[in-house]
């Protein structure tokens, strides 16, 4: 119990002061029936530092890392390099150990952060503003939905059929209860989007098209000609980012249009943690930042004339409005924020540049190789690093025969859409600049083995 | 002298030469002001050094084309910058951290080195199942313990934070009800809850009644029970309450809302007061999410992330979110996701976030527990209330302590600003405090009382750190309670004085711009204010 520092003789002293004989007269209020009498059975009592590492190392052994050998999975996740002082500074304990900044005279460190990280989120999105982070891409993309509904007073939701399947459940799920009709349906498995078709949906009825750029096929298509269609019917255009890096290379969402941009900020910065946490990006143009979810970070001045941080326009959240609030989110991701906001300084608008080249090229390159096994093509007529394979043989298995020659080859469309037949076939690959020349080749030539 | 900064981060020298509060840099000794990384930095800078050149791009007519305004550092300038900021901030590694509710307690480094093994670090949510069985495992290793310390039946992993896991737990007994074929519209939250379980309600399509709290700072039973009935889903009820109160009637509470046909949500915010001492089930909780962050320690890293797991009775369990992480007898694990929930998990209200949750967060949780054993865990939870307690009662002379007399606090004291002097507040305590160089406690929460401070110690301080605390609040109180005027401008030593809220908030400033701007250009204020 190396964590807990009172000493019998404190437990004893300070008894003593509260003038209670023992310390389960501290417990009075809960009912004797309900009282434990000792500990919970079944579990292990205290062990030592040395033990757990040990338990927890052996669990941790029993994963396949991706540094452990050639990897191409995507699809909502993505691996990149972090510098080592990303993490360095993240373990701080100023900003590891602080919380959310109430008292902003003492938390200027992580306001500031903030408002950095909303600006430059803003500006790689092409959006006015940004809040200070959601819990991760699906979540935000759900609340820019509601949003959309709040803005527009309309509830019917038009999902675009390259959204990430994850991130419609979880729209699906919220929408059962919330009352919003979803249009959606699974992708086919063609060159391009199908943007011109849903702008042709969007009626008085729309609150919001959802589109996702790249999409989960890896497609990347221009979305200008779908906004002026919202724009027309009073529908907002909600954009999701999943792979914020190829902003560094492709036009932003909000320059061409979009009300909206939600984003899974995990690829800047954090690791893939099996899924979370993650940092979720929202922005939106300035004339809705009153709708907003989440938390605020504003600039304003002290007493003495100084510039300085606060967390501003609370009256949207739920601590003020309760069951009026925008939404019931209360934490953010904070140092995930920051993490992302590092390594954006790090990389600097000239380096977010060359990465995204560099993740564009090694794409390129892999697709073409991958192209060259017999009977594999592959799908996208445009990508950024991320492309969807189709193979002479469902996906599925093949991913699981190339893991049991250590190479983990993509996500199958399979997993993503067990219900749909028509994309058994398909397997999405995703190359950044972690992927070296060999682990191509030493993917190719495993494909080429399994699909023999 | 020059201003070199219009925004203020250098102020201007004083004309009539240095006087004891500026300096020319800003700069105080050790202090150092940091301005923005917009401001230092330039778009043709990087601290990323790559090994290849950038290849010929093939993007459809999609490159980018206008400059992004992305400001870069070297890595030098970028350590310094982000050292420099850390500076201004308090945190639980510098002392005392006494937010009532939110429990800041010491984040063991262990926890963080384990998730950084690059087998948990390091793995895609959408591997193949057979090469991430070891993190499987973790997620079902850290279920079985919320299940035996809670005495529920099954638990929902994916919640991301606490408000999540509220939505879980609402979604399950919403579930729960359409399954009985029932709709039953009203969830009734105690005054004495947290304010994040209304906006949760309402989220899921509830409507909200309060229902009050007695003169003790209890839920008042006889009210609660007046109101229930056929159209009555639930109550939404914090315990221990945000007074700092267990809820001395919770079964009685539970077995009412059961007969009317309703379900029990509990905010298990403060499950660190009776871990090992109570299990919320033996009370008749449905659902419940807990805080792993703060009663198994995960650091809250200036705001999250968090990670909310919902404990659920045997009646909402098959309601529960997909994915969740199934053992086989075998000793393998599966994830049951859309696939397989038809089959396995067919009543599941669906998916609530993309992935399996907030992983990362699980290893250092699970951590904590192995590190505490079933034994330490009843120990925290003696000394968080032991904690409390001794600062209840040694400083309800100074500070007036509305439920001092209703019985024992449990992990956090509860006090207001009442027979302060004229015009001295609550916030004046606070801002008081941070010159005694501590974080001040929760400051207007619980709504329940006027001009509210809620102390919560935790388990991790000493007797030695909580005295020097009492005699600093001690300190602060006295002068508040005799008007010293100085109070009302603190804090003095703080890296900023007050800061402007209400302007804040007027004209938000919510993103940095170039501060020369052409005349007539509306500010962004301007096009986004009210």
């Amino acid at each position: 119990m190396r964590y807990l520092p009172l000493t019998a003789d404190d437990r004893s002293a300070m008894l003593a002061t509260i003038g209670a004989a023992t310390i389960d007269d501290l417990f009075v209020d809960v009912p004797a029936e309900a009282r434990l009498a000792g500990p919970i059975e079944g579990l292990p009592d205290h062990a030592s530092e040395l033990a757990v590492e040990r338990h927890m190392g052996a669990l941790a052994r029993r994963n396949r890392a991706a540094g452990d050998g050639p990897f191409f999975l995507g699809a909502g996740a993505y691996r990149h390099h972090v510098p080592a002082s990303v993490d360095h500074l993240i373990q701080r304990g100023e900003f590891l150990t602080a919380y959310t900044p109430y008292q902003p005279e003492i938390a200027q460190g992580t306001l500031q952060m903030l408002f950095e990280f909303q600006s430059q989120v803003a500006r790689l999105l092409g959006t006015d503003v940004a809040n200070a982070s959601m819990y991760d891409g699906s979540t935000a993309c759900w609340e820019a939905v509601v949003m959309a509904r709040r803005i527009t007073k309309r509830a019917k939701a038009l999902f675009s059929t390259g959204v990430h399947p994850h991130y419609r459940s979880v729209a699906r799920t919220m929408a059962k209860y919330t009352g919003d009709a979803l249009v959606e349906a699974d992708p086919e498995l063609v060159p391009a989007t199908d943007w011109a078709d849903l702008a042709a949906a969007v009626d008085k009825e729309t609150s919001c098209v959802v589109v996702q750029y790249p999409d989960i096929l890896g497609r990347i298509d221009d979305m200008a000609a779908l906004a002026a269609a919202c724009q027309a019917s009073g529908a907002l255009l909600i954009a999701v980012v999943t792979e914020p890096v190829a902003l560094g290379l492709i036009k932003s969402p909000g320059e061409m249009g979009a009300d909206i941009v939600v984003g899974e900020g995990q690829s800047i910065g954090v690791g893939l943690q099996f899924g979370g946490p993650y940092v979720g990006l929202f922005a939106c143009k300035a004339k809705y930042v009153r709708q907003m979810p989440g938390r605020l970070c504003g600039e304003t001045v002290d007493a003495n004339g100084k510039r300085g941080f606060v967390l501003t326009l609370s009256t949207r959240e739920q601590h003020i409005r309760r069951e009026k609030a925008t939404s019931n989110i209360c934490t953010n991701s904070g140092l995930c924020a920051l993490a992302f906001s590092i390594h954006m300084t790090l990389l600097g608008e000239a380096g977010l540049r060359q990465l995204a080249a560099i993740n564009h090229g090694r794409a390129k390159a892999a697709a073409a190789e991958l192209a060259k096994v017999p009977g594999v093509s592959v799908l996208n007529s445009g990508f950024f690093n991320e492309f969807t394979l189709l193979l002479p043989t469902a996906a599925r298995p093949v991913v699981h025969k190339l893991a049991e020659r250590d190479i983990l080859g993509g996500v199958s469309l399979g997993r993503l859409y067990p219900d749909n037949d028509g994309l058994a076939n398909g397997l999405v690959v995703a190359v950044t600049e972690t992927c070296t020349a060999e682990d191509i080749a030493a993917f190719a030539a495993a494909l080429k083995e399994v699909l023999a | 002298m020059s201003t070199l900064n219009a925004s203020g981060w250098r102020p201007e020298m004083n004309a009539g030469g240095a006087d004891d509060t500026t300096t020319f840099t800003g700069n105080r000794a050790l202090m150092l002001e940091e301005p923005l990384i917009f401001e230092i930095g330039l778009t043709g800078t990087t601290g990323v050094d790559f090994d290849e050149a950038a290849p010929a791009l093939d993007l459809g007519g999609l490159a980018r084309t206008a400059p992004i305004g992305l400001p870069g550092l070297s890595e030098g300038e970028t350590v310094r910058h982000y050292t420099r900021l850390s500076r201004q901030n308090y945190a639980i590694d510098l002392g005392l951290f006494p937010l009532g509710s939110c429990t800041m307690k010491h984040n063991p480094r262990l926890n963080e080195k384990v998730a950084r093994m690059p087998g948990f670090a390091d793995i895609h949510p959408l591997q193949p199942q057979e090469t991430v069985q070891g993190a499987l495992g973790v997620i079902n290793e850290l279920a079985m313990w919320l299940i035996k310390l809670t005495g529920m039946h099954g638990v929902a992993m994916t919640p991301k934070a606490g408000a999540h896991g509220e939505l879980c737990g609402v979604l399950c007994i919403k579930a729960a009800l359409e399954a009985r074929g029932e709709d039953r519209r009203v969830l009734l939250v105690p005054e004495s809850a947290h304010g994040t379980n209304p906006a949760t309600a309402a989220f899921a399509g509830f409507s909200v009644e309060d229902i009050p709290a007695t003169p003790e700072g209890r839920v008042d039973l006889a009210a609660l029970k007046a109101r229930l009935g056929p159209d009555v889903a639930g109550v939404m009820i914090t315990n221990p309450n945000t007074c700092g109160l267990f809820e001395r009637d919770m079964k009685a509470i539970s077995d009412a809302v059961h007969a009317a046909g309703g379900y029990v949500y509990c905010d298990g915010a403060n499950f660190n007061a009776i871990v090992g001492k109570v299990r919320p089930g033996d009370l008749g909780v449905d659902a419940m999410h807990i805080n792993l962050h703060k009663t198994f320690s995960t650091p809250h890293g200036g705001g999250g992330p968090g990670s909310g797991p919902v404990v659920l009775s045997e009646a909402l369990s098959p309601y529960g979110p997909i994915p969740y992480s199934a053992r086989y007898a075998d000793g393998t694990f599966k994830l049951v996701e859309e696939e397989s929930a038809g089959a396995e998990h067919p009543d599941t209200f669906g998916r609530m976030t993309a992935f399996h949750g907030q992983m990362g967060m699980f290893t250092r949780a699970l951590t904590y527990m192995l590190s505490h054993g079933a034994d330490g865990l009843k120990q925290v939870a003696e000394d968080a209330v032991l904690n409390a307690n001794y600062m209840l009662r040694s400083l309800e002379d100074v500070l007036d302590a509305p439920f001092g007399a209703s019985g024992p606090c449990m992990h956090e004291a509860l006090f207001t600003d009442d027979g302060l002097a004229e015009g001295f507040s609550t916030l004046d305590i606070a801002k008081g405090i941070i010159d005694e160089g501590y974080h001040p406690m929760t400051v207007y929460f619980p709504l329940v009382v006027h001009g509210a401070m809620l102390i919560e110690p935790t388990e991790t301080e000493s007797k030695a750190v909580l005295d020097q605390f009492i005699g600093a609040l001690r300190s602060v109180a006295l002068r508040a309670k005799n008007g010293d005027p100085a109070l009302k401008s603190a804090p003095h030593f703080a890296p900023r004085a007050r800061l402007d809220e209400t302007a804040a908030a007027r004209k938000p400033i919510l993103t940095w711009s170039e501060p020369v701007v052409a005349p007539g250009t509306p500010s962004l204020s301007e096009i986004g204010g009210s």
